[in-house]
């Protein structure tokens, strides 16, 4: 479709931030976990768990959030003539970073977009978290001004590109065909937490229009919350800062007016008050992101308009999460895991390697 | 003579990277960046536009675009 796209607009992102603002505390609301009406990464991490990845039973569910995201964005993307295949982009190498950006994510206990719905609902550890986060995305402009790239990608065939939004499609009729059942863990192939951050979820219809809906704007709007900090940092550009801005602001507003805001450090919904692991796993995730070039809710964004490179990252980030669990090194409210701090290390020595050896030569 | 950049297959924020740098060192004038998506589009006109370059022309060429700006 030729014309302008007005959601690529300063207000049309931002608008699309406030909309994303108003519905992640209402999803909250409807049943979703604290300051976690949309968390990219520990919903992933909970289908991770639903389909048995990992076995840690308080973190189960295939959220339909995730589905939503990635097959509204491919209607919009089907709708606008923006669906283009392609793939062969150092694959391997984003699937690495997507398992390493989730381990640092589930270190703070959140990604990006959690982290600005922690703060809006008075989170004070999510501070530390976009610290760190925009530290980790600081240290990936400079391996960008020093030329490092990921290579181009090639244009493909269409089925390519379809393979994750179809993956999403098959984890939904799992889900109508193994519905959850009232104080089962287990349905058919599929487990469901019975209590924890798991068993705490907006009714399926809902929560699926909800990531649809979002899913088609994000993809309008090229939504990215690293590319917010990274595009501000690296050009002084604030464009996609603009919706991220409004995000956190709107997001503010509706815990308010919904009785969700509750100021401090302790005793925050599933959060932990190790300030410099809240930090340091910020740090990890945010350069992991800036390295491949999306946050992970860009990363759906990009597999719904045909980017089967996005679409490793974020499988990276489901075997990451499953990682997380089956090792150890997720946090919990008590705590980093026995493990997290030693994963952290490892991430971002693999993610400066990463950084320091792929160069542009003549990409 | 115009010079010509390819930054088609290339993720965030390439394009936009090396638009910026042939901007900033480039002694043409004219310069025409090729990307292959609309949101590689969109971000190459908007640094560009904030670097003070004209847009002259954005036409479709084969699955993608081709930008052609002034520096300003």
């Amino acid at each position: 479709m030729q014309g302008k796209n007005i959601f690529a607009t300063r207000w049309g992102i931002i608008v699309v931030g406030a909309i994303i603002g108003i519905l992640a505390p209402l999803l909250q609301k409807l049943g979703n976990p604290g300051n976690m009406g949309i968390c990219v990464a520990c919903f992933e991490r909970d289908i991770a768990g639903a389909i048995g990845m990992h076995r840690a039973a308080v973190v189960q569910y295939m959220r339909p959030e995730i589905i939503g995201f990635v097959l509204g964005s491919m209607i919009a993307a089907y709708l606008f003539k923006e669906y283009r295949p392609r793939v062969g982009s150092a694959p391997i190498v984003r699937f690495v970073l997507g398992a390493f950006a989730m381990i640092g994510a589930l270190v703070f206990l959140g990604c990006p977009w959690r982290a600005v719905l922690r703060l809006a609902g008075g989170d004070g550890n999510a501070i530390l978290g976009l610290l760190g986060l925009t530290f980790g995305i600081w240290i990936g402009t400079l391996f960008l001004k020093k030329g490092y790239n990921l290579g181009r990608t090639q244009t493909t065939h269409a089925t390519v590109g379809w393979m994750l939004p179809l993956i999403m499609l098959g984890f939904f009729i799992l889900m109508l065909i193994y519905p959850q059942a009232e104080g089962q863990g287990q349905s058919g192939v599929l487990s469901y937490s019975l209590k924890g951050p798991g068993a705490m979820h907006a009714p399926l219809f809902l929560s699926l229009i909800v990531g649809l809906g979002i899913g088609f704007l994000a993809q309008r709007s090229r939504f990215c919350t690293m590319g917010a900090i990274r595009d501000t940092v690296l050009f002084g550009q604030t464009h996609l800062l603009g919706g991220f801005i409004a995000l956190v602001v709107v997001a503010f507003v509706t815990n308010l007016v919904l009785g969700q805001f509750n100021a401090g450090f302790a005793g925050q919904p599933v959060a932990h008050t190790m300030h410099f692991w809240n930090f340091a796993g910020m740090t990890l995730a945010g350069l992991a992101f800036a390295l491949a070039g999306g946050c992970p809710g860009r990363q759906l964004f990009l597999s719904g308009e045909g980017d089967g490179d996005a679409a490793v990252f974020v499988m990276g980030m489901i075997v990451g999460a499953a990682f997380a669990h089956n090792f150890g090194l997720a946090s919990s409210p008590k705590g980093v895991g026995p493990h997290g701090i030693a994963a952290v290390v490892v991430g971002l020595i693999v993610c400066l390697f990463i950084g320091f050896t792929m160069r542009r030569k003549g990409v | 003579m115009a010079v010509t950049v390819d930054a088609r297959g290339l993720s965030c924020p390439q394009p936009v990277i090396l638009t910026l740098d042939e901007i900033k060192k480039g002694s043409d004038n004219e310069i025409i960046i090729l990307v292959d998506t609309d949101t590689s589009k969109e971000n190459v006109t908007r640094a560009a536009e904030s670097q003070g370059c004209r847009i002259n022309e954005v036409t479709s060429e084969g699955e993608g675009y081709r930008i052609a700006m002034t520096k300003g």
